[in-house]
């Protein structure tokens, strides 16, 4: 087997875990976390797939600025579920 | 009646499946070759990248409606949050505050990398923008910026301006031909022009719906 059929078949793992885990994990904050793991992979797997594009705008808008404000957002409720912490 | 219900659901679920798998399998061959008409058009596009070509070019309709959307969404959140609760920077730990002055001034270099590359290489106003917004959630992290929740008129200026230059050059090359078709000697300078002002406006609008988040949490 190939070094970079190992390493795709590798990454299709690993993508599909981290999209069950993100969806089926009880705590949000993980499944903000986990989102964010799923958009660098995916990224990765855009630039595997020769589509370098959509690989940048995966990582800079999928990845870190969705994760921001979600993880803002987990912020917010946290804050509202629990008041004076 | 009440155990029913989801078998139901499963199988019309499954229905649906299995007509959208044989409509898929059912459709014919690609009537048009896309990336050959691209490839054939590219030098007259402006631009030497295949992608910006499209993006800007060919389809840069689709771009313009995407830059109105963007605005919209902005907007819809500036409704929603309270002005009167506008708090100031609240100032973090002073490691990230350095860290957060020494690489600000690298994303935007960054950006505006991008933003060049993008005529003859991957990059261009999306990366390069969301580059920028990157810079300024940051800087909020660290303390350094305050909320935007009520924008001023110079930030308001330069959330607007991608699309306000954009509308403005489509409109400019009406005279010339169809909506957004440039003449070829100008393209390359004009589709540079809009790209700058849409790498602001979209930076701005994506940090923008960050920042607006009143709430100042270190």
């Amino acid at each position: 087997m190939s070094a970079t059929l190992a390493f795709d078949l590798l990454l299709i793992v690993a993508l599909v875990w981290s999209a069950a885990r993100a969806l089926t994990v009880a705590d949000l904050f993980r499944g903000v976390v986990l989102l964010i793991v799923f958009g660098l992979l995916m990224a990765l797997a855009w630039a595997r797939l020769g589509a370098p594009d959509i690989a940048l705008a995966e990582a800079a808008i999928g990845a870190g600025l969705t994760g921001a404000l979600l993880l803002d957002a987990v912020g917010h409720l946290r804050a509202k579920r629990e008041p004076g912490a | 009646m009440k155990r029913a219900l989801p078998v139901v659901i499963v199988a019309l679920a499954a229905l649906l499946g299995a007509a959208l798998a044989a409509a898929m399998l059912d459709l014919p061959p690609h009537a048009v070759r896309l990336p050959g008409a691209v490839a054939a058009n590219l030098a007259a596009s402006g631009v030497a990248h295949p992608i910006t070509a499209v993006l800007l070019n060919f389809r840069g309709y689709d771009t313009l409606l995407e830059i109105a959307v963007l605005l919209l969404a902005l907007f819809g959140v500036l409704a929603l949050v309270k002005p009167h609760a506008a708090g100031a920077a609240h100032p973090a730990h002073p490691l990230l505050q350095t860290l957060a002055r020494l690489l600000a001034p690298l994303m935007v270099l960054v950006a505006g990398y991008l933003l060049w590359i993008g005529a003859s290489a991957p990059g261009g106003a999306f990366q390069a923008g969301a580059v920028l917004a990157a810079a300024g959630v940051l800087l909020r992290l660290a303390g350094l910026l305050p909320t935007w929740a009520a924008p001023n008129l110079l930030l308001r200026v330069g959330l607007a301006l991608g699309l306000l230059v954009f509308v403005a050059v489509a409109a400019a090359v009406l005279g010339h031909a169809t909506l957004l078709t440039y003449p070829p000697a100008l393209a390359g300078g004009l589709i540079l022009v809009i790209e700058a002002s849409l790498t602001l406006s979209i930076g701005l609008i994506l940090a923008a719906l960050y920042l607006a988040s009143t709430e100042v949490r270190p």
